[in-house]
């Protein structure tokens, strides 16, 4: 997988959650992950296909994506539930969407499907290719979130 | 700017869309705001409220806002309905593939309050 396709999702990332959400979300270093253990409490996760298959997946912790939501949202959200449910999956098909468009600039076009929403304590995310998961971390001013990307070797 | 006499119907699967949405258009006082979670949804509350505008997801299940619209565009009473798209399919295939079926606006997610109201005022002459 080349490294550089990481790039559009996490420039993704950080547009969507200041455009949507007026947060500033710092990206940490990238790393290559080994395990299907998602470090967070809320995820989900998108297939994609095209001149490329593989998935991506959005891993929050509850603070974060309690402070993403009710920006989002314009209302104060401090339990988890449904609707947060749902904001991480409309963040998830926002994400890779803005990364989609990125890479179709450089004639990379992919498509990709419904978000599945996972949640809990130490819950998996079951990429769908078997190449590299490359993950990277971000930090916003409650807590932090995770951008995983794998495509197929 | 307001639409006080105007009824618009927003459709998207996820709530959290549809609840942003819901926020601006309050803000832009339309007098009623109804809501459907898909395209076969959307068409039938068509088919059954006054409706002068569609702010519509792409994706969905059941039936895409693509579907919807070459829906609305091939029904008799429905056909001249103002019809915004609003998308993470940003790609100017589907672009190109909206207008064909003539879309009278389009949206890319992410968006601000102030873009879809700038739609909006473009597509519904205040």
């Amino acid at each position: 997988m080349d490294v550089r396709i990481i790039n559009p999702f996490l420039a993704a990332a950080i547009h969507v959650l200041k455009t949507m959400a007026e947060i500033d979300a710092k990206p940490g270093k990238p790393f290559l992950k080994k395990d299907d253990i998602a470090v967070g409490d809320v995820s989900a996760i998108i297939g994609i296909t095209g001149e490329a298959k593989g998935s991506m997946a959005l891993i929050f912790d509850e603070p974060c994506i309690m402070e993403i939501a009710s920006n989002l949202m314009g209302e104060v959200f401090t339990t988890m539930n449904n609707e947060i449910r749902d904001a991480v999956g409309e963040l998830t098909n926002m994400i890779c969407g803005d990364a989609r468009r990125r890479l179709a600039e450089e004639g990379f076009v992919l498509q990709a499907g419904i978000p599945t929403i996972v949640g809990g304590k130490s819950h998996t995310i079951s990429h769908v290719a078997d190449g590299p998961r490359l993950a990277v971390p971000f930090e916003t001013s409650q807590g932090t979130f995770m951008v995983e990307v794998a495509f197929g070797r | 700017m307001a639409y006080k006499n105007l009824t618009v119907l927003v459709v998207d699967d996820f709530a959290t869309m549809r609840r942003i949405v819901r926020k601006i258009l309050r803000d832009l006082q339309f007098q009623e705001i109804i809501e459907a979670e898909n395209g076969l949804e959307a068409l039938k509350m068509l088919k059954s409220n006054k409706v002068d505008l569609v702010v519509s997801d792409w994706n969905m299940p059941e039936m895409t806002g693509l579907e919807l619209l070459k829906q609305v565009r091939a029904d008799d009473q429905l056909k001249h309905l103002p019809f915004l798209m609003v998308t993470a399919e940003a790609q100017k295939e589907n672009i190109v593939e909206a207008v064909q079926a003539r879309v009278s606006n389009y949206v890319v997610k992410p968006f601000t309050p102030a873009t879809l109201e700038e739609k909006i005022a473009k597509i519904i002459p205040n």
